[in-house]
């Protein structure tokens, strides 16, 4: 479709006309004119709703949200060919079957074994192995071989050495969904662990004894310790309506030795509505700063992040400092069971703040226990209802804990947004359906790539330069602050206004001392050869050697990492006064573009970006990337005014 | 006056010290004239705590038995508790900190008894004076004059001896213009942006009156720094009713007939009480205790503190535009001209000029822009967020603008050369210090307490090598460039380098930013290192090769 109008959300007076493709797997964008031909590309799978506008003088409007919290805004000239677009669109972004995935046809140019070594890359067995496990308290049980006992859980699942199969399919049998209690994490120093399951099946007064003999084997397994705790992450008034439909949770009476404690985490219907009023609030053209703390409020998001952070607080807590084991459940054990038990392992152990063990976090917690990816995050046409921003919210409780610890993790901010990207993107085979189960049926490691080994193959975009292996902050547990006196929640507006790029700090840290890093390394290279040279040059002088190197300098110059990018920086619209005064032309002040460090190095090395050339999901940032990829022209932005932000301050 | 009057229990032992994030400590408290000592007697770290008695906001104190409890809460927002045996003791100690905390004298204030322990390198009373400024000025403009019409503070009496004003105006028309604008506070100049020639101008409001009263002299300053064919801003920081109202009390506008190529701009910045209490509410959410998250971000909405941050950064911005964008002149008051309006104009040149953003360049400003234009800082900073005596005087303008200059500096973050704890000790000094840069309300009150003479300046200590290497930025790279901050309410964080400075466990975010120095430094040792084997090599190059001719 031509003619197409893409208009800035902030500001009406900044519309790009251009040309829109609808390809099987984009959604392409490109501008008309100019010598850049800016691209905007969309994967179908980010596509969260289609939104067609009355038509207007000017033409039709059609409204693309994002699962990636892009918005775009789009006219098209006529009503039909929007209604066309729109029509396809509904279809293209709700496939029905897996194989319409974006991952199935997505080729980066890698050859079989290269695949097989990316799928080889995390492995479960050896981060068992690395906790410790199996040992004299704990093994592996083949019970669920065949996913016989329980289809979400994986195949090779850890148990207390005293739990005999009949007792973990007995448990099993009282347990929502046959998930039994299974080892999350073990901690080698005192043998406490973090276990998971799902729901008890107590109802009013229902007994299990081999379910009671699995939770004592799990205290057993303990020497250290003469209890455990059962964190029902629920509120309690819903855990209680769970009894009346035959579920519950457990009587601390007929468990012995167990401590029973609640911690109200809401359910992912809740969370779902809480995620959409903070996007509304973040749509919310021109706020005012009231709008905004009111809307941030009222939409309870942080107050549900600090519920999860406080579980998992609690939960590592429990065993790093009393040295207690956690069952940890809710209803099924896959959401908010997944959020607390991750959390509370990265608060625990070092390994999983750093690139690698984050990768590994994810797929034991996440990927392996069945949590529900194709559900929660849409990638196949389903009920609405079962979406909800489950992982969203765990990846947020990381980046605040970097925003109190910034030495701590190994990645950066950039790390964890790419990965939030692609769980919705399907463009890799990890996050596929809702089980192992699932995955393995559908031959996913055969016919897909996986994330991990591309995200390693980056690994120098998203390194944290304050990270060192040797700080005290990367050692031991952290203890994160909980009152919101002592540490602020911090609205996450990297994440969920990520593509208003003029509402984010211009200058990024990060990278200006990765690019100091990078020098650096340079620099010991050079120094190494120098000395070398040096040392070689005096040897030969001394023995009156006329032997003498010609050799040009090889010392490359460096030359100052800022110089060759830069990104336009230029005002934004303070006053509404200043439109009737007769203004001059908008596209001068090339030359005032700010200086901002290279913030095009890392762009192109945005993993949808450098995946392929051809075949991008250009989501990221495409605006500000010249097609060439690497060095950007200073004036290729300001040219268009269209990395402007505008707001409306009258 | 003997303090030694007002002291009645000089010293106290087996004092508890609570602050938050240590433990308790026990110790000797002392009471001198200006400050309060407690030592604990730990022979390992001995912790000391020096407090101003003029860092102290408020105190409380209370009884369990003969157990007293001071809890005292101080202008930089920090809170202690002592717990002091004996309940004489206790409340002597008491009163006498309310007394020495409340001295109504200047001239008994710490600054006029302070002795310096470091050699004075160069005196701050003189390191910024208006005329090196003026010929910075001069080597790239001829247009402007310097008058010294206000040497005895005769014709403003808030404005400082030496003035920078049009050079076609004389001093004869600016006693004119004086009597026209509210304080005598004439149009002067702020700032010139060298890239296009467009100028900032700051006076306080016209007084027109309700019979709309104009000065034909006033006019003709005003116009003066435009260029032909040229139009400016006006830009008055409050709404037009309040401008209008203003009439009645003899103040007012510029009227668009008598100014026709000025345009008005009317941009809405609180000032006095209503900050005082938007800072009061915003202390008091920062201090509560309790773990819920939707009370605290009700409280920080109910604070209103960070909608004033947002106005004030969108007028300032809006007059850098005006300026960089438009290619217009601006002149920018409200009423006095002593509060919003140097808020507005220093903000400005921060975005404007690369130089504001440089350690000197910004000391240079807060003296240009706020000591000079006469800011009333006595008044304004005589008591801070805790203290209960409400005087409509207080506020926290100067506060205001350093969280703006810090919300600029996080979205530019390798652009100024100062860091955030240099902000956070001008924030300090300006409400306690043992410095006299901050005492009186402008440079006649100063000039009669013979503050150069009698006290040390700030600028004296923070210039000298050993003090700003702890103020510098290790990212900083000098960037000529205009920087336009985004004021999305998204880009505005609360200060917690101030708000929560006393309530967080720092440890964390001080290791950040020391491995950010080490990077560094790291780097440039290297680069030294390697531009140093170069060079040898080089020369050693050089000599073979003169071996070799022969």
């Amino acid at each position: 479709v031509e003619n197409v109008r893409l208009l800035d959300r902030l500001s009406s007076r900044r519309a790009v006309v251009g040309t829109l493709y609808l390809t099987a797997t984009h959604v392409i964008f490109v501008e008309n004119g100019s010598e850049t031909r800016k691209e905007t590309w969309v994967l179908h799978s980010q596509i969260s709703s289609i939104e067609k506008q009355a038509t207007t003088a000017t033409g039709c409007p059609l409204l693309i949200r994002c699962k990636n919290f892009q918005v775009i805004q789009l006219v098209i000239p006529q009503e039909r060919d929007c209604h066309d677009v729109y029509i396809s669109l509904i279809r293209l972004a709700r496939p029905v079957k897996y194989e319409e995935l974006y991952c199935f046809s997505f080729n980066p140019k890698l050859d079989k074994e290269e695949r097989e070594q990316g799928w080889k890359l995390v492995d479960l067995n050896e981060e068992y192995n690395r906790m410790g496990v199996p040992n004299s308290y704990w093994q592996i049980s083949d019970v669920n071989r065949d996913y016989g006992v329980c289809d979400s859980y994986p195949t090779e699942v850890y148990v207390p050495k005293s739990a005999t199969a009949h007792i973990i399919v007995g448990s099993s049998k009282f347990r929502s969904r046959r998930r039994f209690p299974a080892l999350s994490y073990y901690c080698k120093d005192n043998n406490a662990s973090i276990c998971r399951s799902s729901q008890p099946l107590s109802g009013f007064s229902a007994r299990c004894l081999e379910d009671e003999q699995m939770l004592q084997a799990i205290r057993k397994a303990n020497p250290g310790s003469d209890f455990i705790y059962v964190v029902d992450t629920r509120p309690k008034l819903n855990a209680m309506a769970n009894r009346a439909a035959g579920k519950g949770y457990e009587n601390e009476d007929n468990y012995s030795n167990i401590k029973f404690q609640f911690i109200g985490i809401e359910n992912i219907h809740v969370m779902r509505n809480s995620l959409q009023k903070m996007l509304e609030v973040c749509e919310l053209k021109s706020p005012s700063m009231s709008d905004f703390l009111w809307g941030l409020e009222n939409s309870g998001w942080l107050k549900h992040i600090k519920a999860i952070m406080d579980a998992g607080i609690f939960i590592a807590k429990a065993v790093a400092e009393e040295g207690v084991s956690v069952l940890v459940h809710c209803s099924d054990g896959w959401d908010r069971t997944a959020q607390v038990c991750s959390v509370a392992s990265l608060l625990l152990d070092p390994y999983y703040r750093t690139m690698k063990g984050f990768m590994v976090l994810i797929e034991k917690d996440w990927v392996s226990f069945g949590h529900k990816f194709n559900h929660r995050y849409g990638n196949l046409d389903g009920d609405p209802k079962e979406i909800s921003p489950v992982i969203d919210q765990f990846i947020e409780c990381v980046w605040q804990l970097m925003e109190q610890f910034p030495c701590a993790f190994e990645f950066n901010e950039r790390f964890l947004i790419h990965i939030q990207h692609h769980i919705y993107s399907c463009q890799f085979g990890n996050f596929l359906c809702n089980s192992q189960k699932e995955r393995r049926e559908l031959k996913i490691k055969e016919r897909t790539y996986s994330l991990w080994a591309h995200l390693w193959k980056n690994r120098s975009d998203y390194l944290n330069p304050l990270y060192r292996s040797d700080h005290s902050q990367t050692q031991g547990t952290l203890h994160p602050q909980i009152a919101p006196c002592n540490f602020l929640y911090k609205f996450w507006s990297g994440m969920y206004n990520r593509f208003e790029k003029g509402l984010h700090p211009r200058q990024s840290v990060t990278d200006y001392l990765m690019a100091v890093k990078e020098e650096t390394q340079q620099l010991e290279e050079e120094l190494e050869v120098l000395q070398e040279r040096l040392a070689n040059l005096q040897k030969s002088q001394s023995g009156n050697n006329k032997v003498k190197s010609k050799q040009q300098d090889q010392s490359k110059q460096f030359g100052l990492y800022t110089s060759n990018n830069s990104l336009a920086n230029t005002p934004q619209e303070y006053s509404n006064d200043l439109k009737s005064f007769p203004s001059r032309s908008p596209s001068q002040g090339d030359e005032d573009s700010a200086l901002i460090l290279t913030q095009d190095n890392l762009k192109s090395s945005d993993p949808d970006l450098s995946a392929n050339s051809d075949q991008e999901s250009g989501v990221e940032d495409l605006s500000c990337r010249s097609p060439s990829g690497g060095g950007c022209l200073p004036s290729e932005d300001s040219g268009k005014d269209s990395d402007e932000a505008v707001f409306l301050a009258g | 006056m003997e303090f030694a009057e007002l002291i009645k229990t000089p010293r106290a032992d087996n004092v508890v010290l609570h602050c938050p994030f240590h433990l308790a400590v026990e110790g000797t408290l002392c009471l001198t004239g200006h400050h309060l000592i407690f030592s604990s007697r730990r022979q390992d770290n001995a912790e000391e705590l020096w407090l101003l008695h003029s860092n102290i906001d408020s105190i409380e104190k209370r009884f369990v038995g003969s157990l007293g409890t001071i809890v005292i809460k101080c202008k930089d927002l920090r809170i202690i508790q002592l717990d002091i045996p004996g309940m004489e003791e206790c409340l002597n100690i008491a009163s006498s900190i309310e007394v020495l905390s409340t001295l109504d004298s200047v001239t008994l204030m710490y600054p006029f008894f302070y002795r310096p322990m470091f050699e004075v390198l160069e005196d701050g009373w003189s390191s910024f004076l208006l005329e090196q400024e003026f010929e910075h000025l001069s080597s790239v403009t001829n247009e402007w004059r310097l008058s010294y019409v206000n040497k005895e503070f005769s014709v403003c009496p808030s404005y400082p001896p030496v003035a920078i004003v049009p050079k076609s105006i004389d001093d004869e028309a600016l006693r004119k213009v004086a009597l026209f604008r509210h304080g005598g506070r004439f149009p002067v100049l702020s700032y010139y942006h060298k890239k296009n020639g467009m100028a900032m101008m700051r006076s306080s409001q016209p007084l027109t009156g309700t019979n709309g009263r104009r000065c034909k002299e006033d006019e003709k300053l005003v116009n003066s720094t435009l260029r032909s064919g040229r139009r400016g801003f006006v830009i008055d920081t409050r709404p037009l009713a309040l401008a209008q109202q203003a009439r009645a009390k003899g103040g007012g506008f510029e009227q668009e007939v008598h100014y026709p190529q000025w345009r008005r701009i009317h941009k809405y910045i609180e000032r006095f009480h209503i900050l005082q209490e938007s800072f009061i509410k915003l202390v008091e959410a920062c201090n509560d205790q309790s773990h819920n998250m939707d009370r605290w971000l009700s409280k920080l909405e109910a604070s209103n503190w960070l909608s004033h941050i947002k106005e004030l950064l969108t007028a300032a911005c809006l007059a850098a535009q005006c300026i960089d964008r438009e290619g217009a002149s601006v002149l920018v008051h409200g009423s006095e001209g002593t509060d919003s309006t140097l808020q507005v104009t220093s903000l400005a040149q921060i975005i404007l000029d690369p130089r504001c953003r440089t350690i000197r360049g910004f000391e240079a400003l807060v003296v240009r822009e706020w000591l000079q234009a006469g800011h009333p800082f006595q008044q304004r900073c005589a008591q801070s967020a805790y203290s209960n005596s409400k005087q409509k005087w207080e506020a926290p303008v100067f506060l205001l603008f350093l969280e703006c200059v810090w919300q600029i500096h996080r979205q530019f973050p390798c652009s100024f050369e100062f860091n955030e704890q240099f902000l956070i000790m001008l924030f300090e000094h300006a409400y306690a210090s043992q410095f006299g840069t901050f005492l009186g309300n402008n440079e006649n009150e100063r000039a009669k307490l013979k503050l150069p003479q009698k006290t040390m300046s700030l600028w004296s200590w923070v210039n000298r090598p050993e003090e700003l290497s702890r103020f510098q930025n290790p990212l900083y790279e000098a960037n000529s460039l205009v920087i336009w901050p985004s004021v999305a309410p998204q880009s505005l964080q609360l200060w917690e380098g101030v708000f929560l400075r006393w309530n967080r466990p720092s440890k964390f975010l001080e290791e950040a930013e020391e491995e950010r120095i080490n990077i560094i430094k790291y780097n440039k040792e290297l680069q030294a290192k390697v531009n140093a084997l170069r060079r040898q090599l080089a020369e050693l190059e050089a000599d073979e090769e003169v071996q070799e001719e022969p």
